[in-house]
Formats: C-alpha cells, structure tokens, sequence
C-alpha cells in the first residue's frame, strides 16, 4: 500500500497505463490516507460515497484534493465561510470538470481562509489547518488545507488558487510546488471569485513534472468564462537538463534584510546553484514592485466588495434568523456570516472605491500596476525569469501574526507583483532553514516568474533547478519520495495529458 | 477595527506619494479583443434547481422579508 502512494502522479499515470497499477486500489488507497487527515486540512472527504454527480466511474490518474473554493455539483462547498455553510452547488467548476474528464476522482474539499482572505489558513470559519512539518505552525493561505494534504501524504496532488500569492506562499511554507499560471491559462467558472482581475487557479504538487502534467488538463479556453484563453500549446513535460544560455534576475531593490537569515542562506545557495547549472544571474531594477502590496490591497478588496455583495441570505447560503426587515435581514446574514478578515476588507475596498476617493485609492493602485507590469516588461527585455524568495519567513506560529493584519499582508511581499502583472510563478522547494525565534528547521521555497504565457520555458527551468536541489526531506510519518530526490524514468518531453 | 484600518491605510496611502498623472490605470492584464458567439438558445438551470438553494423558496420564487419595517 505504501509503495503506490510514494509514486507520485505522473508515475502513477504511467503505471496505471502500462497495466502494472490498479487505478481503483490506488484511488482506494489515497482515500484511506485522506481519512487520516489530523491536520484539519479536508472539509469534506469523498470516503464516505457520497461523491453524487462528481463520482468518476473509470479512475486513471491520480486522485486530486479540490480548494473548498471550486464549486462541485451536489457537494458542499463553503469557501472556507460561514455564511455558505451546507451550499450544494447545481453545478461544478469547469477546472474540476476538466480533472474528472481526465479521470481523477475528488479526494475532497480542502480547508481555506475565508473566500480566499489570508496568509495563515487562520481565516478559516472551519479552524485552522495545520502544518505538517510542525503542527503548532501555519501552513500558509490561502490554499493552505491543499498545500497541507499534499505535504502531509494526504493526497497526491491539489488544486488552489491564487489571488496574490495564495498557491505559491502555502507551498513554500509546507515544502511542496505550488504554480500560479499566467492570469487567463485556466478557466475560472465555478471558482468562487475575491479579486477577479487577479484571481487564478493552479496546481499543488510533490514535483514540477506533476505540475506540469496537471496543468495540461486544466488550461484551455472556456466559453463559461470569457476572461480564458488557454495556452498555445499544452504543456509537455518538462526535460531540461541544465540552465545555459539562461539569464535570471534579482530585483535590485530587493533587500535582503527584510528576508529571515535562514531563508536569505537558502536564497542564495540556490542562485549559486543555477549558476553552476550554467544560468546567468544579475540585479534587475523592478522599481515599483515595493509598492505592490500597497496596491493590491485597495485592488483586491475593492474588487472582492463588490463579488461578496451577492452574499445577502436570498439565493444561497445562510440567512439569519431573528425577523425584522429586509435591510435588517441583509445586515443580520452579512454580520454573522462574514468573519472578522472578510469585514475587514469589505469595509476598506467599499471605502476604496467610495466617491471622492476612488482616484486616489482606486485609480492610483491601478496605475502603479501598470508600472508594475512595465517594469517586469523591461526585466523581461533582458532576462528570461526574475528569481525571488516565495516568503520572507518559514512558517510562521499559529496566532503569531492575527492581532496584526499589516504583519501578515506583508507576508506577500514577494508574490503580489507577479499576481498584479498577470505572470505566470512557481515555487519549489530550495531547502530547509531554522525559523528566525528557533526551532526545527523547516522548508523554505524559492519563486521563479516568467513572462506571459512563458510556462513551458519555466517549467523546463524549474525542473533542471529542482533536479540540482534534489531535496529530500520530509515531514515525519510522510509516504512520499519528495520532489525532485529521484529522476523521471524515460525522456522528457513525452506528451503531458 | 478602527485600529486596524488606520494602519493599513497609512501603508496604502505610499502610492499617494508617486507621480503617476500620464500612466493610464490596467485594469486587466491580459490583452483580449471583444468577439461575439452565435446567439444559440441553450438550456439554463430548471426553476426547482436554481431555487433549491435558497434559504426561503416560495412558489418558484425567492421570498424575502418585507422592505418595510413592520408595525
């Protein structure tokens, strides 16, 4: 039993179709797993043959743990809110329906900040999700229940989404690849919108190939959702042996004081290493890029007070009890269906774009983002990635950063920019470092962006990275291989999906 | 709360502080050309599934407490 769940998805593809794996034992296994989830990181769990319209009859790949996000028709879906509490949605996201075509049954619905909110998975009105590695720490957020399941061996593969940072920052805190498409790659129907000029889903996995692989059956245009265009061409599977001939850029302004010496030791073990690997590395002026978190938070909650209007105690969802009118019934619903996070924003985007201060706040954020996007445009003349730390920090102690709400935005320092100009951005692990207070030490991811539409070039890029780390550890009591401790059988380049 | 917001603004309000009257605001990344589909009839949501959801459904249909206070 053990031996299968170590194989990770695409293996597991391939066994599966060289007729050496049973698909249904190996669905049966991970379910198995998936229910001994101590991390509080499934809402839902498709065990209990419940699965209803979203069964898949015919498994061939690898079982896959949803964001509580994506609507799945007949299957509760919360958004990590209580104000959606026991929603069965007559529908199921167009990413998820993409998954099921492609033979992968729903493990189940995984743990989220609330609507997306959050760095920590504390904004969660279902508690808070563990982190494997130690559970008296965060997993990250917002897709931290799907960052968790894959770390803690609870599921092969996830999908998230990420609004500005929300794949990539929980993978790096749990030791995982999280991958954040170019904004438009993936359909977003049925994907329960915060920002929608930001939003976008993507992949959790052990490794780049499993990436790769998964966002083969994901992308592509939709005429569910018009904001879609797909990839020119599906993804192979990356192959890339080295990184000559490849030029990679540190933001100049990047200062490295405000990164945990720990994470700064890996950061720069890691552009050693892609020089070694042949890669070129030099600083490149991204001047706007410190004023991205600024800008993404008058950006996403003016954006996200309008999507959470539609949360009213009429269509859907809770309605508060207590009588009284109609106005009264709206204020009731909102008041104790929204937590703390959610109000907070609500309140700052409705004032964002509130008469009188939509130029300064709104307008102004908007501009900046278009210095943002010309500045990574310029980078981009010069350099094929730009090369980050994915977080300041290891993960974090529950309840270090909640009475702070600046404190955890900050945590996105370095995965805004990218969300704000529409780029695609993976994270994968790059080693482990001790928390800035002490403590075991624990994983630290290292962030590579590519130019629009440039997933293949960085899925190569990142796969020769990930191949020279080879990292290797896990959390205890883990069954998988980690990503990048053994080498893909076969050639690279073989079709993805 | 109060706190908070305060404390978030002040940050936000750096962006105040820069020169950006000549650069036009993005308000979508992706450069996409508006294209019309064929206007083809397709079936939608039945009645009864579109309101199976909702917290009151009365007579196909979405009752709600009264706009005006009562008494």
């Amino acid at each position: 039993m053990t031996d299968m769940l170590e194989l990770s998805a695409v293996q597991a593809r391939d066994a599966i179709a060289a007729g050496d794996l049973s698909p249904v034992e190996y669905s049966e296994a991970w379910a198995a797993a998936a229910a001994e989830d101590d991390l509080n990181a499934y809402l839902w769990r498709s065990g209990n043959g419940d699965a209803g319209a979203i069964a898949v009859a015919q498994p061939s790949i690898a079982p896959v743990a949803v964001k509580d996000i994506f609507c799945t028709e007949g299957v509760p879906t919360t958004a990590g809110s209580r104000i959606l509490e026991g929603y069965r949605p007559p529908y199921t996201a167009t990413a998820v329906q993409r998954l099921l075509e492609a033979g992968a049954p729903v493990l189940g619905k995984t743990n989220m900040d609330e609507f997306a909110m959050g760095s920590s998975n504390e904004n969660s009105a279902y508690g808070p999700v563990l982190n494997p590695w130690d559970r008296g720490r965060v997993p990250g957020g917002s897709s931290g229940g799907s960052a968790a399941v894959v770390a803690g061996g609870l599921a092969p593969w996830a999908i998230g989404t990420d609004t500005g940072g929300s794949i990539r920052q929980p993978a790096s805190l749990c030791g995982i690849v999280g991958f954040k498409p170019t904004y438009g790659a993936i359909s977003r129907y049925g994907m329960i919108a915060f920002a929608s000029s930001l939003d976008q889903c993507g992949p959790l996995t052990r490794d780049v190939s499993d990436a790769a692989l998964m966002l083969a059956i994901l992308q592509g245009q939709d005429h569910c959702d018009s904001t879609s265009v797909g990839l020119e061409r599906a993804p192979q599977l990356p192959g890339r042996e080295n990184l000559e001939g490849l030029r990679f850029a540190v933001p100049s302004e990047l200062d490295r004081d405000t990164v945990e010496p720990g994470v700064r030791e890996v950061f720069e073990a890691t552009l050693a290493r892609i020089e070694q690997l042949g890669g070129e590395i030099s600083a490149a002026p991204l001047p706007h890029a410190e004023h991205g978190i600024s800008a993404y938070y008058v950006i996403a909650p003016a954006e996200a007070s309008s999507n959470l209007a539609r949360y009213d105690g009429v269509r859907y969802g809770m309605r508060a009890q207590g009588g009284g009118d109609l106005i009264e019934m709206y204020e009731k619903t909102r008041a104790e269906g929204f937590g703390a996070e959610v109000k907070r924003r609500v309140m700052l985007g409705t004032y964002a774009l509130s008469s009188g201060y939509y130029d300064a706040y709104y307008g102004q954020a908007q501009k900046v983002r278009t210095k943002i996007a010309a500045d990574f445009g310029a980078a981009f003349a010069d350099f094929d990635f730009v090369v980050t730390p994915t977080s300041p920090s290891v993960a974090f102690k529950l309840g270090e950063k909640t009475d702070d709400p600046l404190a955890m935005y900050l945590n996105d320092f370095f995965t805004v920019p990218m969300s704000l100009a529409g780029i695609p951005a993976i994270s994968i692990p790059a080693g482990l470092a001790e928390p800035a207070g002490g403590g075991p030490q624990l994983p630290v991811g290292f962030q590579i962006a590519a130019p629009a539409f440039g997933e293949q070039k960085l899925l190569d890029a990142a796969y020769a990275l990930e191949q020279a780390i080879a990292f290797d550890a896990r959390p205890s009591g883990a069954p998988y291989v980690p990503s990048g401790s053994k080498k893909r059988s076969g050639s690279g380049g073989e079709g993805g999906g | 709360m109060a706190g908070e917001l305060s404390g978030i603004l002040e940050h936000v309000d750096r962006i105040g502080e820069l020169e950006l009257d000549d650069v036009p605001p993005t308000s979508h990344v992706v450069e996409l050309e508006n294209v019309l589909r064929a206007d083809r009839p397709h079936r939608s949501l039945e009645p009864d599934v579109a309101l199976a959801q909702a917290p009151d459904p009365v007579d196909g249909a979405f009752r709600v407490p009264s706009p005006q206070a009562e008494g």
